[in-house]
């Protein structure tokens, strides 16, 4: 069931590039309708979900692929991939819709996001290091090409400094791996065994090297302060349905492993470390915030609230590090958090890119102060774009809410300091308020006038993810029943 | 076993090279300018015969012949069928170049005996049998180098036999140090008497032997003539010369240092020829813009990456296993990205690929599979090599190896990146052979050849089965 979800978008990615003669119209319908089957298929597996315990994964597969070093290709489930992988698939449906209206060669355009969605789903199931590298380093590559090729402004600059960037995190990434292969007794790339094992426990020194180079991989991948710059020329020349999978679902590629690697397989290190962690995560939270605020292109605006998002998830797996007597609960509550926002930054930051792109598309400019008065021409794009602001900066009945809220629950009761990163709340609400002002409101000025509202195949695949990330803020038990017995092992098996 | 005896029945597959070599070379004077192709014809029978007699040996039990000198056991095995069938890749990318072109058959009988000397490498467990080897490597690529007759072919020819001679004499000096303190060349009767002889003697004798070793692979110090040749001689024998020779010369340096006493730190000596294989391979190849010259000296790098398993030889159960399948995985990546190059013979700027990407989709694909191939990008068949002879590196306590071979891997993205950007970049007006169709043996030869560097990554466990038995 795992190996068709992951595999599905890959065969009708490689259909739509054996079969030339399709016509464009077919390729896009064939992109919604793959996705659309896809995110039926999670929905299926979601259904039929039970928890599998700790140590354990549900539908699981295993088959052995490079024996000599014990590597598996090896799938499975449990609360912290499952709303992962609903999520991208979601992400997904959505952007195949968006991309209905775009005629930039749409044939090779659906292939290549199918392939990305194929090496999203591979890497939120991925059970062994070695397939989780594989499907790590392959977004990359379709990400790169994403870039390249359907951007705008100076895409290649910008597609290739993506590409040195993040690839110096995934081979940092490999050498955390090798460390955790080598000292495992006997050698294995097997995450479920890795973490029984946790093989560096008692080596302080071997195990904060390799902690260091797995967390140098994800930071770069999430993105953490310092390691961001990669992300704004990134998302700034990416195409609108681009961004919204790089920053939806690749950087959760990041923060997912730090509860699927960093924390159960280097428990000793990651407490040792967890400090760190919690500074990096709350510098994030509040730099990300900060230079948002600066920002007078709307992308790169969004972009930088990513930074600041991203670090609340940093902080809350750092605090979840911090090991106290009776704690346990407030720790397993941040996770929960941090799954939670995961979740919730990847439908709301999608939705804001995409609404972006039509933004672009209609104006040619990310600037701020060009527009003015657009909720005279476009009342859905400014109905829309405020329940996305919203959303992302928290306001109660909205995902975002959920999720911060649990982060600093936890976080505040784990650690009373990480209180200072609330200030990034606060920036973010203002900026985001800002925004909405200059771009929305006053007399009707600029590059506002002649603005075409939302058309159908935009407002269908931006509508849905805020729609869904209210259901999230409203009914979050569904979404929260998954996630919770997962944190709780996670920060069981960090407690070791 | 009666290791004492000559069963040259062992040594069909090589016998049946020199044969065909033979046979092309005879039959080509014979046969009118047009009808060449024929050589082609026999001397790819004979690349097919000796590989299925190589997979028959392959699965019979390990054996000795000559004497003891020339082993036959999974690693000569997998050398021959790597070394025969990417020679017969060789000959697809000929059948576009050379095709009815004054030096056909003689560069087909070039071809196949220099292919024998790999094998010989490859097998050799005598000193002298090493000799043997790298002559007849040798020898034939001086001629194949020059063959085409243009200017810069001849000077990478003169280039490569003058380094050449430097480094065979080299060799034969170490094989006769080796000798006059040990008394024998049979690498089974080696050890002893080497950690009782002088050190100085005896590390003066290796280091000249892996220095012969290390110019046939094309690594630092002796690479100086494989971005030369890699540019100036034709495109199916520049694939032939950066692939072929390479896999012997891996494979014999990995059987000597193997017969060496623990009195000396050859592992320190090889790793850190290692490092500076990749480093300078992957810095000279920054500037490059011919396409050709920048996989010469990608080529370099990639023998940094092939020594390192070499260096932790015995100290790692991974590291012959690993060695075998990052030759198998380097061969046809590496044959993929020359196919590409032949496929376009005058687009000699990475500039001039611009557009290719539109235009020929497939054999773009192809391209971005072997780059990023040889980059190491999992599931190719190079990134399985390279995961695999990195962590046989770490687990034999060298881990400053493996972080040596990760930061060199990034290092190494950059150049191969500039030629990928280059194939979607909107094409420009400034190259009129943009109207040039792909030659189609060639174009071939890519899409199959990359498809495979694919294939074995994720079918690697197969091969691993077979480079343990």
């Amino acid at each position: 069931m795992l190996s068709l979800i992951v595999f599905l978008p890959l065969l009708a990615a490689v259909g739509l590039v054996a079969l030339p003669r399709l016509g464009d119209g077919a390729a896009r319908w064939v992109w919604v309708a793959v996705a659309a089957v896809d995110l039926a298929l999670v929905a299926a597996v979601w259904l039929a979900y039970e928890p599998p315990g700790p140590g354990r994964l549900a539908f699981e597969e295993r088959v052995p692929w490079i024996p000599g070093v014990d590597s598996s290709y090896h799938v499975g489930v449990d609360g912290l991939s499952l709303p992962l992988m609903a999520m991208t698939a979601v992400v997904f449906l959505a952007c195949a819709v968006f991309a209905l209206r775009d005629d930039d060669r749409p044939r090779t355009r659906a292939a290549l996001f199918l392939f990305l969605q194929s090496v999203s789903l591979g890497l939120f199931a991925a059970a062994d290091l070695i397939l989780f590298f594989l499907f790590f380093d392959l977004s990359i590559v379709g990400m790169y090409f994403v870039i390249a090729g359907w951007g705008h402004g100076d895409r290649g600059r910008s597609a290739m400094k993506f590409f040195l960037y993040t690839f110096l995190g995934s081979l940092a990434l490999l050498a955390g791996f090798i460390g955790l292969y080598v000292a495992a007794e006997p050698h294995t790339f097997d995450m479920v065994e890795l973490a029984r094992q946790t093989p560096l426990d008692g080596s302080p020194t071997a195990g904060g090297l390799v902690l260091a180079a797995i967390l140098l991989g994800l930071a770069v991948k999430t993105p953490t302060v310092p390691f961001h710059t990669w992300l704004p020329p990134a998302h700034t020349d990416a195409p609108a349905v681009g961004s919204a999978v790089l920053a939806g679902v690749l950087l959760k590629m990041g923060t997912y492993g730090f509860v699927r690697i960093a924390m159960p397989m280097l428990p000793e290190a990651w407490r040792a470390w967890a400090w760190v962690v919690v500074v990096v995560g709350v510098v994030s939270v509040v730099y990300g915030a900060l230079v948002a605020l600066a920002q007078t292109d709307l992308k790169r605006m969004i972009a930088y609230t990513s930074v600041n998002h991203m670090g609340y998830v940093v902080l809350a797996v750092g605090a979840a590090g911090i090991v106290a007597e009776g704690s346990e609960q407030a720790r397993s509550v941040a996770v929960t958090g941090a799954v939670t926002q995961m979740v919730s930054h990847g439908i709301v930051t999608a939705a804001l890119f995409l609404m972006a792109g039509v933004v672009w598309d209609r104006a040619g400019t990310y600037d701020l102060g060009s527009f003015g008065g657009l909720a005279g021409t476009a009342p859905r794009l400014a109905t829309l774009f405020a329940v996305g602001t919203f959303a992302s900066l928290g306001l109660p009945g909205l995902s975002g809410f959920i999720a911060e809220f649990q982060i600093f629950a936890g976080s505040i009761a784990v650690a009373p300091v990480t209180a200072v990163a609330l200030v990034g709340i606060l920036i973010t609400a203002a900026l985001f308020l800002r925004a909405l002002q200059r771009l929305f409101t006053g007399p009707t000025r600029g590059a506002s006038r002649g603005f075409g509202d939302l058309r159908a195949p935009e407002l269908w695949a931006v509508a849905p993810l805020l729609a869904l990330s209210l259901l999230i803020g409203v009914l979050p038990r569904p979404l929260l029943g998954v996630v919770e017995p997962a944190a709780e092992v996670v920060v069981q098996l960090v407690g070791r | 076993m009666d290791s004492m005896a000559m069963r040259p029945a062992l040594l069909l597959p090589e016998i049946v090279l020199f044969l065909g070599a033979l046979a092309a070379l005879l039959g080509g004077s014979f046969l009118p300018r047009t009808r060449q192709w024929v050589t082609r014809v026999v001397a790819s029978a004979a690349l097919v015969l000796a590989a299925a007699m190589a997979a028959v040996a392959l699965a019979g039990p390990t054996a000795v012949a000559m004497e003891g000198s020339f082993t036959v056991d999974p690693s000569t095995g997998v050398a021959r069928l790597v070394a025969t069938l990417g020679a017969l890749v060789v000959l697809a990318l000929a059948a576009d170049e050379i095709d009815g072109s004054p030096r056909e058959s003689e560069t087909y009988a070039l071809l196949l005996l220099s292919t024998t000397g790999t094998l010989v490498l490859a097998g050799a467990d005598d000193l002298l049998v090493v000799a043997v080897g790298f002559l007849l490597t040798s020898v034939p690529l001086y001629g194949l180098i020059g063959i085409t007759g243009t200017a810069v072919a001849a000077e990478a020819a003169m280039k490569t036999y003058l380094l050449g001679a430097l480094f065979g004499i080299l060799l034969l000096s170490g094989v006769t140090l080796l000798y006059g303190v040990s008394g024998t060349t049979s690498y089974a009767g080696l050890a002893d008497p080497l950690a009782a002889a002088p050190r100085a003697v005896v590390a003066a004798g290796v280091v000249g032997v892996l220095g012969g070793l290390l110019f046939k692979a094309g690594g630092v110090p002796a690479h100086f003539w494989v971005p030369d040749a890699a540019q100036g001689a034709g495109g199916a024998v520049a694939a032939f010369l950066t692939t072929v020779p390479k896999i012997g010369a891996v494979v014999a340096a990995y059987r000597l240092v193997g017969a060496l006493p623990d009195t000396l730190a050859w592992p320190l000596l090889v790793g850190v020829l290692a490092v500076a294989s990749m480093t300078v391979g992957n810095l000279a190849a920054y500037a490059q813009t011919d396409p050709r010259r920048l996989l010469g000296w990608s080529t370099v790098s990639q023998v940094g990456y092939l020594l390192v398993p070499v260096t932790v030889a015995g100290r790692s159960d991974l590291a012959l296993p690993s060695l075998l399948l990052y030759l198998a995985g380097y061969t046809v990546t590496n044959l993929a990205a020359f196919a590409v190059t032949t496929a376009f013979p005058r687009r000699r700027e990475l500039s001039a690929y611009r557009g290719v990407g539109r235009r020929y989709p497939w054999l773009a694909a192809a391209l971005v599979v072997a780059l990023l191939g040889l980059v190491g990008t999992p599931p190719t068949a190079v990134f399985v090599g390279k995961l695999t002879t990195t962590a046989a590196a770490w687990d034999a306590g060298y881990a400053w190896l493996a972080v040596l071979v990760l930061l060199n891997t990034l290092v190494s993205l950059f150049y191969y990146l500039r030629w990928i950007a280059a194939l979607y970049a909107r094409p420009t007006t400034e190259h009129p052979e943009d109207g040039d169709p792909p030659a189609p043996w060639s174009r071939w030869t890519a899409v199959v050849t990359a498809g495979l560097s694919a294939l074995v990554g994720v079918g690697s466990g197969v091969l691993w089965a077979v480079a343990t038995a």
